[in-house]
Parts: C-alpha cells; sequence; structure tokens
C-alpha cells in the first residue's frame, strides 16, 4: 500500500509539546484576564452533617476574596444516582450540608494566590454532627445486595447448574481472595480553569470524556449546552479518574460567576485521595472444578465490591470470567457492599483487573492440584464459542499469545515444585496468567479540513490521555489521505468539536479512527471528484454495527515473570517479565507497546505495593500521598520487562482491525507475580498486594524461611 | 501554607542571631520542612536559610577521623571517595535514602532533624502528641504497620525515618552545634534524641536555635560494614527494618561488633545488649540468630506491625552475617 503508516512505530507528534513545556494542561491554561485561585477544604469526618462553617478568620486573611460553602452556594441541579452516562449526570458541589464520606469538599476558598487560598483554607472551621459510618467491605457483606446492572453487563450469569456439578467436581479450588483500594494519582492532578464572558462559560479540566463533562458541567450549573465550552487538550494520565469531572470544575464555575473573573481550582496530592474516585476493594470467592484430566466441569466466581452509599458503582469483578474458559457448568455473581466511602468508579481496566488477580491465581493453584502445568491448563479450557452467550469470538489468538510467550520467556524451565530454585538467601519462581478484556466501540464523529498546501486540520472532541490519540489520528488521516504525517495537525480535547466517546474503557481508538476514516473517505471523494484542495472540508461519523452483538468482542493476552523472594525478609522483586498480546492490529506499535508495559507495571504494583488504606474507626484513607501510597518505582522494574503483539485484524471490531489494548496490559498481570511468588517459595498470598510482612509470616510457617 | 518571611544570613553568628525571632526555623535543603508547612503542620512565620553556610566541606579530622559539614548534602556525601572507602555503611546508608533529587537537595544537620512519617502527625485533622500536645496518638489504635517496636510510648509510637543517622549511630559519630549564645558543644548522634515518653513532640535535647555544624566520624575500623534496608517496594520507601551492622573478627571470634536499627523505634537504635553479647562469640549463624533474637527481646508490637519483631531480628542476624563475612574477606 502506498504510504503505509498506520502502525508505525511513531514517536508522539504530541512528544515536543510536552517535553518542552509547550503542552498546557488544564492547570496550565491561560485565562483572558488573571485568575484567582480556589482552595477546597474537605470533611473530617466520615459520614454525619455540617453544622456549621465559622469562616469569619478565613475571610479576614490576606487576599481572600470569596468563601463558600453548603450555606450559601449558588442552586445547583441535584444529583440523581441512576439514568443515562453515570458520567454526564449533574454533579452539584457544596449543595447540602450532609457529608458522605471523609475527605468530602465542604468549603471553597477563593483568593488573590494560591498560597493565600490555602492559607486561608486552613482558618475555616467546621462543626459536625458525627454519625457512625460502615466503612469495613468484610464486615458489610451481610449487607450486601444485588446491583439492577454492571458497568457492562449483567449482575449475575449462568449457564448450566454449578452447585451439583462442582459437588461432584474430581478435583477442586474452592479459594477466597481479597484485593485492596487504589486510589487515581495520575501525574497530573485534577484541575479546572473556568472563565465566563457573559453568560458563555469555559472549563479548562482534565477530562477523558470531554463529552460526557460538557454534559455534566452545564446540566449541574442548569446552563444551556452551547452556552458551555469544555476544553481538555492534554491530560496528564487519565485512568478513569478523569472519567467524571469532580467538584473543581464545578466550583471553579461557580466561583468565577459569582466574583466575575476567572477562577483556578487544583486539588492537592491529598485530596485526590477523597475527592476523586477509587477502585473499589474486592472480596472474591473462586472456586473450579476439573477432571483429572483437566478440563473444567465447573466454574464460579463471586465478588464483593464497596461503592459509595450514594453514588453506586458496580464492579464487574467476575465478567472476566464469562468468557475466558469453557465450563459446562457456571455462573458470576456481584454484590455490592455500600460504605460510607469516597466514590468507587473505573480503574484501568475496572473489573477485569481485580477479577484477574483472583481467578488467574486460582487456576494455577487448580493446576497444582492436578500437577498440570499451568500453562497447560488454560490451553485444554479454551472454548470454541462464547461458553455463555454462545456467540462466535470476534478474533481470539490466546493461544498463540500463550505459546509464543512460554516459549520467548522459557517457560519450560520453570520447576513445578515451589523453593527449587535458591541463589543465595533468594529463592526464584516463574509464574504465568492468561488475560482477558472486553473488546469496546461507541459512535464517534470527526472533521476534517484540506487547505491549498494540502495540510490537513482533524477537528474532534477525543482526548489523548498520554495513550497516543494524537499521533494514531494523524496517522489515520496520513494514509487515507496520502499526505505526510507531518501535514496533518489534529485539534482534539473542545467540546465544540465532533462529538466522540473520548478515552475510556479502551474504545477510545477505535471508536475515533474509525470515524476519522469516515471522515477522511469524504475528503479523499471529493479530491477523487475533482475539487482542488483548500478550504475542502469533510465531517463524517461511524458507529459500531450488529457485530458487537453477534461477535464476542475481547483483547487477550498471556503474561510470564519471574521473581526473586527474599527468604530472610519476605521481600519480592521482580526479575524479568514478558507479555504477549493479541489487540487486532496495532496503530502505532510504539505507543501500543508503551500502554501495555504501563499496564503491565502497574499489574506489578497491584501485585505487590499498591494499598490505599482505610483507618476503620474513621473511615479516612491514611496514606494518602505518594511517600505513603506506593507504586512501583524504577528500581522495582527491571529493563527485562516487555510486550509483544501479535500481528492481527478484527474486521469485527473496526474497518481499522484494531482492538483496544489500554486496559489490556493490566489484566491478569499481577497474577502471573502472584503465581511466581508461590513457585518461588511455597508461600500462597491471597491477600493482594503481596507486601513483605505477609511473605515472611509465609515463610516463617514453612521450611524454607532459612537463614543464610 | 501560612505566610513567612526569610532571610539568609551570610554566616553562622548571623544566623544564630537571626533563629532569635520568634516563630523562626532554619531551613537547609527544606525536603522535609516545606512539604510539612504545606500541610500546615510546620508553620514558622520566619525562615533561617543555612543552606548556603560555609559547612559544606567534609574534611580530615586531627584525630583521623572525617567532619562533615552540616550543609553537605547527601549526595555528596555519599559519594566522597574518603566516606566510601572507610565508611561504607555510611554512604550505603545514604544511598538507601529518598531518591536521587531528593538526595542533591537534603543536608547532613537536616537528615538528622527530620521528623517522622507518620500518617497521623501528617494530617492535621487527627489527634497526634507530637503535633498538638495532649491531643492523643491515633496510631495506637490505628493503621501502625509503620511504627516502631522498641522505645515508644502509648503517647507516641511513630519512628524516626532516616536512614543515614542509623549509619551514623552505628559508626558512634558525633555533631557539633552551635547553640543560639554561640557556644560549641559536641555529642554523640546517638544521643540527640530523646525517646518520646509523655513528651514526644520534644524530639531532641538540642535547645531553641541550637544549630548543628557538623558532623563528626571516629577514625575508620577495621570491620565488615554493611546497611541493609527492608522495604514495600525496591527504593524510595521509608525503613520497615533497616539495620547497619559492623563485625570486626579476629580468627573466627568476633572482637567487636556493632549494630543499629532503623524503621523500629523513635531514635536510631542501637542494640547494646546484642553488641556485648557477641563481644568475644563465635561468629556463627547461631550466633548471629542469638543476636538478631536480644535485639528484639524487649520488643512492643501494636498489631500492623507485629512482623517487624520477627523482621528486625532475621534482618540484624542477616546483616550481621554479611558483615562478618566481608571482614573475613
Amino acid at each position: 500500500m502506498p504510504n503505509a503508516v498506520i502502525g508505525l512505530p511513531l514517536d508522539r507528534v504530541d512528544g515536543v509539546a510536552k517535553v518542552t513545556g509547550s503542552a498546557r494542561y488544564a492547570a496550565d491554561a491561560k485565562a483572558g484576564s488573571s485568575p484567582a485561585f480556589g482552595a477546597i477544604v474537605t470533611s473530617t469526618i466520615g459520614r454525619g452533617l455540617v453544622t456549621k462553617v465559622d469562616a469569619e478568620e478565613a475571610e479576614r486573611s490576606p487576599g481572600v476574596l470569596l468563601v463558600m460553602s453548603h450555606e450559601d452556594a449558588p442552586a445547583q441541579a441535584p444529583f440523581k444516582q441512576r439514568g443515562g452516562n453515570r458520567h454526564a449526570r449533574a454533579k452539584p458541589a457544596l449543595s447540602e450540608s450532609r457529608v458522605y464520606y471523609y475527605g468530602q469538599p465542604v468549603a471553597l476558598v477563593v483568593a488573590e494566590t494560591f498560597e493565600q487560598a490555602r492559607a486561608a483554607a486552613a482558618l475555616i472551621r467546621l462543626s459536625y454532627t458525627t454519625e457512625s459510618g460502615s466503612y469495613d467491605l468484610a464486615d458489610g457483606r451481610k449487607l450486601a445486595y444485588t446491583p439492577e446492572t454492571l458497568v457492562a453487563g449483567k449482575a449475575d450469569t449462568q449457564v448450566g447448574d454449578f452447585e451439583p456439578a462442582f459437588a461432584g467436581g474430581e478435583v477442586k479450588v474452592d479459594a477466597t481472595y481479597t484485593t485492596p483500594y487504589q486510589s487515581h494519582n495520575p501525574m497530573e492532578l485534577v484541575g479546572s480553569l473556568a472563565e465566563w464572558q457573559g453568560d458563555k462559560l469555559t472549563v479548562h479540566c482534565a477530562a477523558q470524556l470531554v463529552d460526557a463533562a460538557h454534559h455534566s458541567i452545564a446540566s449541574t450549573l442548569q446552563v444551556p449546552l452551547e452556552n458551555v465550552e469544555v476544553v481538555s487538550e492534554y491530560v496528564g494520565g487519565g485512568f478513569g479518574g478523569k472519567l467524571p469531572i469532580y467538584a473543581d470544575a464545578i466550583l471553579a464555575a461557580l466561583a468565577a460567576r459569582r466574583l466575575k473573573r476567572p477562577v483556578k481550582v487544583v486539588l492537592t496530592r491529598q485530596q485526590m485521595f477523597s475527592v476523586t474516585t477509587h477502585r473499589a476493594a474486592s472480596i472474591q470467592r473462586v472456586r473450579l472444578a476439573a477432571g483429572k484430566d483437566g478440563r473444567l466441569t465447573a466454574l464460579a466466581h463471586e465478588a464483593w465490591t464497596q461503592s459509595a452509599r450514594a453514588d453506586e458503582f458496580a464492579e464487574g469483578a467476575a465478567v472476566c470470567s464469562r468468557a475466558m474458559y469453557a465450563a459446562p457448568d457456571r455462573m458470576t455473581r456481584h454484590r455490592i457492599v455500600a460504605l460510607d466511602l469516597p466514590v468507587a468508579d473505573a480503574m484501568r481496566a475496572p473489573g477485569d483487573a481485580i477479577g484477574q488477580l483472583a481467578v488467574e491465581q486460582a487456576m494455577d493453584e487448580l493446576a497444582e492440584k492436578l500437577d498440570l502445568d499451568p500453562l497447560e491448563l488454560r490451553l485444554r479450557n479454551q472454548p470454541d464459542r462464547d461458553p455463555e452467550k454462545k456467540i462466535p469470538f470476534s478474533s481470539r489468538a490466546l493461544v498463540a499469545c500463550l505459546q509464543q510467550g512460554a516459549e520467548r520467556f522459557g517457560w519450560s524451565r520453570r520447576h513445578k515444585v515451589p523453593g527449587s530454585v535458591r541463589e543465595g538467601a533468594w529463592l526464584i519462581g516463574l509464574g504465568m496468567a492468561a488475560a482477558i478484556r472486553p473488546n469496546y466501540r461507541q459512535a464517534a464523529h470527526a472533521r476534517v479540513r484540506m487547505d491549498e498546501d494540502r495540510h490537513v486540520t482533524v477537528e474532534m472532541d477525543m482526548t489523548d490521555i498520554g495513550t497516543g490519540s494524537y499521533t494514531i489520528l494523524a496517522q489515520v488521516a496520513a494514509e487515507v489521505l496520502e499526505v505526510p504525517v507531518e501535514d496533518v495537525s489534529v485539534r482534539l480535547g473542545r467540546s465544540s468539536f465532533p462529538q466522540t466517546p473520548g478515552s475510556g474503557g479502551s474504545f477510545g481508538a477505535a471508536s475515533s479512527t474509525a470515524a476519522l476514516r469516515e471522515a477522511c473517505l469524504a475528503l479523499r471523494k471529493q479530491l477523487e471528484d475533482g475539487k482542488q484542495p483548500g478550504n475542502l472540508q469533510a465531517e463524517a461519523g461511524a458507529e459500531p454495527g450488529d457485530e458487537y452483538k453477534t461477535y464476542s468482542q475481547h483483547s487477550y493476552g498471556a503474561h510470564f515473570a519471574e521473581v526473586a523472594v527474599d527468604t530472610t525478609t519476605g521481600e519480592v522483586r521482580l526479575r524479568r517479565m514478558l507479555g504477549v498480546f493479541d489487540v487486532g492490529r496495532v496503530l502505532n506499535a510504539k505507543t501500543a507497546r508503551s500502554q501495555l508495559i504501563g499496564g503491565m507495571i502497574w499489574g506489578v504494583g497491584s501485585a505487590l505495593h499498591e494499598h490505599a488504606v482505610v483507618d476503620q474507626r474513621l473511615g479516612a484513607f491514611v496514606n494518602n500521598d505518594l511517600a505513603g501510597y506506593h507504586v512501583p518505582v524504577h528500581a522495582d522494574i527491571p529493563m527485562a520487562v516487555d510486550a509483544v503483539m501479535l500481528a492481527g485484524f478484527d474486521d469485527k471490531s473496526s474497518p481499522l482491525g484494531s482492538k483496544g489494548a489500554g486496559e489490556l496490559g493490566i489484566c491478569a498481570a499481577g497474577a502471573a507475580v502472584a503465581n511466581a511468588v508461590y513457585n518461588a517459595c511455597g508461600v500462597r498470598i491471597r491477600d493482594y498486594p503481596i507486601t513483605p510482612d505477609k511473605v515472611l509470616g509465609g515463610l516463617l510457617q514453612s521450611n524454607l524461611a532459612q537463614q543464610r | 501554607m501560612r505566610p513567612f518571611t526569610y532571610e539568609r544570613p551570610a554566616d553562622v553568628p548571623a544566623a544564630l542571631q537571626a533563629i532569635r525571632k520568634p516563630g523562626a526555623r532554619f531551613i537547609a535543603g527544606g525536603t522535609n520542612l516545606l512539604d510539612l508547612m504545606k500541610v500546615d503542620v510546620e508553620a514558622p512565620t520566619h525562615l533561617v536559610d543555612v543552606s548556603r553556610l560555609p559547612l559544606e566541606r567534609i574534611e580530615a579530622t586531627e584525630a583521623g577521623g572525617l567532619r562533615i559539614g552540616a550543609m553537605a548534602t547527601n549526595t555528596y556525601v555519599a559519594a566522597n571517595a574518603r566516606v566510601r572507602e572507610h565508611y561504607p555503611v555510611l554512604a550505603a546508608a545514604l544511598l538507601n535514602g529518598a531518591s536521587g533529587q531528593l538526595r542533591n537537595q537534603a543536608t547532613t544537620g537536616g537528615n538528622l532533624l527530620q521528623r517522622t512519617r507518620c500518617y497521623y502527625f501528617y494530617d492535621v485533622s487527627k489527634p497526634c502528641n507530637k503535633r498538638s500536645p495532649g491531643s492523643g496518638c491515633s496510631a495506637l489504635h490505628g493503621y501502625n504497620r509503620i511504627h516502631a517496636i522498641l522505645g515508644a510510648s502509648d503517647a507516641c509510637i511513630a519512628v524516626h525515618p532516616s536512614d543515614m543517622a542509623v549509619a551514623l549511630a552505628a559508626l558512634d559519630a558525633e555533631i557539633e552545634t552551635q547553640t543560639a549564645d554561640g557556644q560549641g558543644r559536641r555529642l554523640k548522634v546517638a544521643d540527640l534524641y530523646r525517646l518520646p515518653g509523655s513528651t514526644p513532640h520534644v524530639e531532641t535535647i538540642l535547645q531553641p536555635g541550637e544549630l548543628i555544624t557538623a558532623v563528626v566520624l571516629p577514625p575508620p575500623v577495621s570491620a565488615g560494614q554493611v546497611y541493609r534496608k527492608v522495604r514495600d517496594r525496591a527504593s524510595y520507601a521509608f525503613a520497615l527494618v533497616s539495620v547497619a551492622a559492623l563485625v570486626e573478627l579476629e580468627g573466627d571470634r568476633i572482637r567487636s561488633a556493632r549494630i543499629a536499627l532503623g524503621g523500629v523505634a523513635p531514635k536510631p537504635w542501637r542494640a547494646v545488649e546484642a553488641e556485648r553479647r557477641l563481644m568475644g562469640a563465635n561468629a556463627s549463624a547461631a550466633t548471629f540468630l542469638g543476636a538478631g533474637e536480644t535485639t528484639v527481646a524487649e520488643a512492643h508490637a501494636y498489631g500492623h506491625n507485629d512482623f517487624k519483631i520477627a523482621l528486625a531480628a532475621r534482618t540484624v542476624a542477616r546483616a550481621l552475617s554479611e558483615a562478618a563475612a566481608q571482614h573475613k574477606g
């Protein structure tokens, strides 16, 4: 094909702007006049009422322009739990005296400078009526309920009759796993700059979904949609944490309107832990039964996850078990535990990331009981069609991922008996896990223009949350219009541009490139019809067809990990890791690989590090900064971490053949690490993360904790 | 952050004068103080910047040791050839602390005086006797996984976070200070810190306005030196348990051993009794395990940190064994 650029490992087209600082994130945005700065004050109780807001001292503090609380915040649309896109709902701030969780915004202080605002915020005195709250997931299980629906899919599914099949199973695993709260903490803090010009409002905010943010802000403020422009040109990490808009955006808009001046509000790092959303903690029970031939006969995956009491989020932790393995009798079940904690919502691969930490460890446990290689167990249980929906897979190269991964990694060198490989004080082990992630696509639109020197401009309200959207869209336009990539300008992240679903659920690339391809084909047709470049414009949309109903669509992967466990201390160190993935056609080999590696690293962190801890007396996340909340650092991730993508093309997914990649890398990655820990030292930790205290505790109960 | 004024005196006498201003605090690297000011734990009204005082040199002492200026950065000290050759436990401890960026900024004096990383100390909305005397200790019955097993009191179970100070305690290092009235004094690093008792807000024996001007290392000893830090991730995390061990052998016997621990106590913790018992003992695995057990004989844990008792004992044994092997060559 002439000018084939789709798939090439091009550098990010926005890379220079980012590393030179000219890329403006929400908090870097410039307003027409000098902005005032807002600081949010958050609640210090977990449940109750604000009875008094004493702002006297704060109001007298230097530079203070405004103090706002529920006592005087302007009327806003009420929050509604249900209906429509949950990220497009009204999100009123400071609209009531009720405190739903510790760290909830309860006041805003606006001052001439950021420092003045923060200093004055510390002077606000709040009085409360405190009510006793429920903060413990395990304890709350007795009041768990069945959600009407998950974010995607039904709460419960079943095929055949699981219980009797499991009861009669030959070789069985019945294990319970727990996964902790994880906090959204991308590099870029959540923040907004709001500016009114007459009755027109512009909000610069960090939004993955510009269209949803647009609706959410306009409806909260009860102003016409056309009077609001949302701008989110660069987003410093999304991961689901910037799917909703937060109090910063609404409060900046309210304060700017009252002060008749632009207002900027940025959360502190500590506030990120409570004012934004988090990944729900879970308790998961997995039951597997297999014949001695290693074929699954029964499979059940049940999950209990936290949700905020007044803002339901039903994490689909067991969804991953609906299409992964063949088993005639099976069921999945989701139960919600409403707690008085901050709002749970999506975090990279919601449901699947934590679900596969559980089920892929359970598969490892079953393999051992069967005396079967864990890789072979996966290979023996591949379904030839979706085992629940009974429809064909659109494409499924999981077997190739498993086999090629095993070959490249040297899986055959694994010793099946834990504790077999010792290097001084360290025990070495290998682990693997298989990954699945649903493939989604949504309707999207694009506008493309060509000027007289054939320079192409693309406009969409799509976002680039660090994934590479700018780059792949430039590649698509360049290839379809047969122009150099350098001659394509991609403009994203404005609500006035053609509507897309934005970035989330790994649907961004397939959705937006399909639409852009249509728009470019329409423009190309104009050229073929004899029109000359210059003021040419085409706008088009694309939406998924029935293939999303008639085919079961997923991306797949296989992870292999080698770890070392220190037998003196219980410390675990990753030595090398490989992921092999089926993501259909790769749109940019470099950015896609970065996505997958990033996901794998997060998987390592999920296995070994990340844990937002709730103080059960207060309902507060206590380790709420990046010194206390651990994610992997460079020293935790060896150079020998690699992601390999198989060649593929899924024509049911998208006309460009791609499938979602952004969330696949994290899926099951942590389970491979957990399984490697077990293979290294014989300690099976079902309570993530696998920290030294837990491993040491296990070692001390075994004979492997020998002192060297 | 509250408003404050700032000045940068040119020499030590001027700094000692400047610190007399009510509400004044010294600032050097600022890697801890500025964080604490941002979260309103510290609210000085005046900052006296001592970072450019001429106290950044590392020089030999007449006694054959080293004097490290209080303003020498952690990076600078860790890279110093004499430190690396003669006091490798110190270089290792420094490089196990913080991150490269922080070590470039953090000073020797400031490192000694950094404050605990207890979650509850860092959050002004929660009771903390160290921050707000008499308000109670939130960690005692709270989430105390990173807290002390030695030397704590019911008023405070926070640990001192420094790695460097642990190595200095093991090396029997001293500090030199200037008091506000211009008097100099010298004291052992191990004696700098006070245990919390009922006054956890009083952390050191320094007088108000007293400035640490140098750390003095005694002449090098012929000993295997090991710093072993156990933490939740491979870098940029405070110690769950850390151990500085120096072991000097004479044949198969231990001529002397020194053990200091971090992450387990409100100050760098010298395992004095274990050291005493090691003197003259046979250098064997059993001896070192016994020393680990002796180290934690008086330990008390609070629930989430129960694991630290076994972890500290095992890490002491491991560090001693490695130090002995190193000395044996």
